[in-house]
């Protein structure tokens, strides 16, 4: 059912990670990122794949769940993979084979990075509520406001949108539901019949947007909802003593891997 | 003629998963044909979860449903054909509405069950009839509809299918007392006119009292209590215990017991508890 | 003193050529608890948004505290002191965590944080939903939305509160766990409640009934006396409660009973007292 799928991804708890100001972890999500990219040797990878090992134990993150969000990349994981054990020149790994042992070296790396990539930003959906992390982004983003960037307006809007997909969820299976009791079928037929069939459920759901758009917005302008201009927060972000460690430790790691590029290690 | 039979049903949602809810549990139960059933309990009681079993939506996790003797369940053609034999209205069933005319949305049902245009036509043209949806409102959009009208279009659609059992989720949800009064009239007619079998899934006890000759009251899951509503309604106490309402005029008959107004018989509508207290005028007089 | 006033108002929809409201006179007295009862389209929910300025009149005032709601540069004093909830629970609530949801009015009034806080956690506390305020509002039930939505407008610390059809999606226990609400909130903390409705049962309890039809007012005065005119109420294609009908035909079987014995048990003891005086009489002759 419609229902079962996870979306947002959070898992609570109270660990050092999930106590983090979301603005750190946005912001040493880049510079991990920023180091992932200039790793070039295996010590680098080495020492990347060390401190994501270290945040999953401090977040209680298991592998599993690490690996249960990597599913859907798999494709492009193995395709990565193959594409690199087999156009990288180098020595053979068997005389007159077309695999190298460079090839390998490379497709691992290339497979350390990807998995790597989508581990951390995973290690800040999984910590960080969905709302944690708007309101990040928008006190990120609260500088571009003085060139008119709209940025109270989109996060209100993200945040919105992460209230309103379970209900929507949940609307479409009742209309699903409805529509197969009038013997709709979803599930037989050509792609273009499957696409048809659609109809009766994307209609009602549009309709049915509409309407609680309109009704959101009235409700919205009764509660004193005038724009961002003189709205206070009730939730007051602050940078406490773990966010300056864990700044410093985020600076620590860039330069290391900094100096390992330099070496080419 | 066709019986609807339930038995030791079971519906298990998320199993074996940390959320596991068991929202049926072991339902036996027949429902002959023509009969007008009441579906009593209260929100998450596994009402929806069992209706739903009825016209193969959701499949038992055990248990067996069959219609007219068939397993409902046997294979996917089962599963496809009984969605025309066993009508299911949601609740708000305005909500399903999509087609660009009234017509065409009437119209859903017996298209998917690949009648020819003619029977089409005529099928449509006698739901719209037995819910009262006048002919000049066919080629409007549905969503230029009221409220009300809305519904009633929305239930044509599950009776163009001319199901053998009709089932309807709180009909009259959200509708003012003329509304549900129109939506009630509509389908007692339609039940006497087709002979078919109707099942309303209800929290409002007085519908139910004048509407159903079978209640049945689903308590957690379980089949609590199942009989005419005079043998119901003789046992408040349960109801109450159960978390529900009784009738307005059962209770007010209650009252008048306990007051020491000797009232006869199972009273529980309106007719009845005037024609007792009368009596019981008539009889201190003697 | 009266906090909201209607002075012969007239609204009509754009685009449509009928009013909706046809000259409306109304008072709503300070910490009153008043019903207003009609069909669908008689312009209850129209009446009931003009009272927040989400609509203006054609023509006519609408007074709240002596505030024009035609005046734009006080819109939100206006809108601060008459909270408003609305029908379908989904639609009014903003935010993914229920306290988030009711510091958002606060929050838009540009209340200082602690103070927000404290109204959060006191709002939650009236309508007793304080021990579920991290959860994410879908997950609850119909009632305890609205519970949510009526702290979200109590935050604002409104006089008035304004509850357009809050029930009509609701099962029956979510029904009285908002009239309960709502009730409380009137008699213990004297708040003015408007609740616009078309169950009859739940104008029971109020101080005064007003039923709506075609856009004006058509009865007006305690439930006990509107409902005892059954013909009209009858007329409207509204319903009387069970006790007044039952009164009501007893009356024409020829009875002598009172038809402003609205609950149960009143009811119950003017029918007892009815045949009891009944039976008398006739052992006496």
């Amino acid at each position: 059912m419609l229902k079962d799928i996870t979306l947002g991804q959070y898992f609570p708890g109270d660990t050092p990670v999930h106590r983090l100001d979301p603005r750190t972890k946005i912001v040493l999500l880049i510079v991990f990122i920023v180091a992932l990219f200039s790793a070039v040797g295996w010590w680098s990878y080495g020492l990347v794949l060390a401190v994501t090992i270290a945040v999953m134990i401090l977040g209680h993150i298991t592998p599993k769940n690490i690996f249960k969000g990597l599913k859907p990349m798999l494709f492009i994981i193995v395709l990565t993979a193959l594409l690199n054990i087999f156009y990288t020149s180098g020595t053979p790994v068997v005389e007159g084979w077309i695999i190298t042992w460079e090839g390998i070296g490379r497709s691992v790396q290339m497979i350390l990075r990807i998995v790597l990539l989508i581990a951390c930003t995973f290690l800040l959906t999984y910590t960080t509520s969905p709302i944690a992390l708007t309101d990040g982004l928008e006190k990120l983003m609260n500088p571009l406001k003085k060139i008119r960037v709209p940025v109270h307006e989109m996060t209100l809007m993200m945040s919105m949108a992460l209230r309103f997909i379970p209900t929507l969820i949940e609307e479409t299976d009742k209309i699903m539901s409805a529509q197969k009791a009038r013997g709709a079928d979803f599930e037989t037929g050509s792609l273009v019949r499957r696409a048809k069939a659609l109809l009766p459920i994307l209609v009602p759901l549009f309709v049915s947007s509409f309407r609680r758009a309109d009704e959101l917005a009235v409700a919205m302008e009764s509660r004193c909802y005038h724009g961002g201009e003189g709205r206070t927060r009730m939730k007051q972000m602050k940078l406490s003593r773990a966010d300056v460690v864990a700044f410093i430790l985020g600076a620590l790691f860039l330069a290391a891997v900094f100096v390992l590029r330099h070496f080419g290690l | 003629m066709p019986e609807l039979r339930v038995e030791a049903l079971t519906h298990t949602y998320s199993a074996g998963t940390p959320f596991e809810k068991t929202a049926v549990e072991n339902i036996t139960l027949s429902i002959p044909a023509g009969q007008m059933l009441a579906l009593l309990g209260h929100t998450g009681s596994g009402k929806s979860t069992f209706i739903q079993h009825l016209n193969a939506l959701l499949q038992p996790t055990s248990g067996k449903v069959y219609y007219d003797g068939k397993d409902v369940n046997a294979d996917k053609y089962a599963r496809r054909d009984v969605k025309g034999k066993v009508g299911l209205v949601f609740q708000y069933p305005e909500y399903q509405l999509f087609e660009e005319t009234v017509f065409k949305d009437i119209a859903f049902g017996p298209k998917n069950q690949g009648l020819s245009e003619r029977e089409i036509d005529e099928r449509v043209r006698e739901a719209a009839r037995f819910v009262g949806v006048e002919e000049e409102l066919f080629e409007r959009s549905p969503l230029e509809l009221s409220g009300g009208q809305k519904r009633r279009v929305a239930i044509a659609g599950v009776i163009a299918m001319r199901p053998g059992v009709l089932i309807l989720d709180e009909p009259t949800a959200g509708l003012d007392p003329a509304g549900c009064r129109q939506i009630l009239d509509n389908i007692r007619a339609y039940r006497e006119e087709t002979g078919s079998t109707v099942i309303l899934v209800s929290h409002n006890m007085d519908d139910a009292a004048r509407m159903a000759d079978r209640l049945i009251v689903f308590d957690h899951g379980r089949l609590a209590m199942d009989g005419t509503p005079e043998e119901v309604f003789a046992r408040p106490e349960e109801l109450i215990a159960i978390g529900l309402n009784v009738p307005q005029a059962a209770a007010l008959a209650m009252a008048l017991r306990e007051r020491g107004v000797a009232l006869e018989g199972s009273i529980f509508t309106h007719e009845q508890l005037r024609a007792a207290v009368l009596r019981a005028k008539e009889a201190g007089a003697c | 003193m009266t906090v909201i006033e209607f002075k012969q108002v007239h609204f009509t929809y754009p685009g449509e050529g009928k009013e909706s409201l046809c000259g409306i006179d109304l008072a709503i007295e300070a910490g009153s608890f008043v019903a207003v009862l009609g069909h669908n389209g008689s312009g209850k929910s129209t009446l009931a948004k003009h009272m927040n300025a989400i609509l203006t009149p054609t023509e006519g005032r609408v007074l709240v505290e002596g505030i024009d709601t035609a005046e734009e540069a006080r819109l939100l004093d206006v809108r601060r002191r008459v909270g408003m909830v609305f029908q379908n629970p989904d639609n009014q609530i903003v935010a993914n965590v229920v306290e988030d949801d009711v510091a958002f009015a606060p929050e838009n009034l540009g209340v200082p944080p602690e103070e927000i806080r404290a109204r959060v956690d006191a709002a939650l506390k009236q309508v007793g939903m304080y021990e579920l305020r991290q959860h994410a509002p879908h997950l609850l039930s119909g009632g305890q939305k609205q519970r949510v939505a009526i702290a979200g407008v109590l935050a604002m610390q409104p006089d008035i509160i304004v509850l357009d059809e809050p029930t009509a999606m609701l099962d029956p226990q979510g029904r009285e766990e908002v009239i309960r609400t709502i009730t409380r909130l009137c008699r213990e903390n004297g708040m003015t409640v408007v609740l616009i409705t078309h169950h009859m049962d739940e104008c029971v309890g109020a101080d005064r009934l007003v039923v709506m039809s075609e856009g004006r007012i058509v009865a007006d005065g305690s439930p006990a006396a509107v409902f005892s005119q059954v013909e009209l109420m009858e007329r409207e294609g509204l319903s009387v409660p069970e006790t007044t009908r039952l009164l009501y035909d007893l009356r024409a079987d020829g009875l002598s009973l009172p038809l402003d014995a609205l609950d149960t048990a009143a009811c119950a003891d003017a029918v007892a007292a009815c045949l009891s005086r009944h039976s008398e009489r006739s052992e006496e002759s």
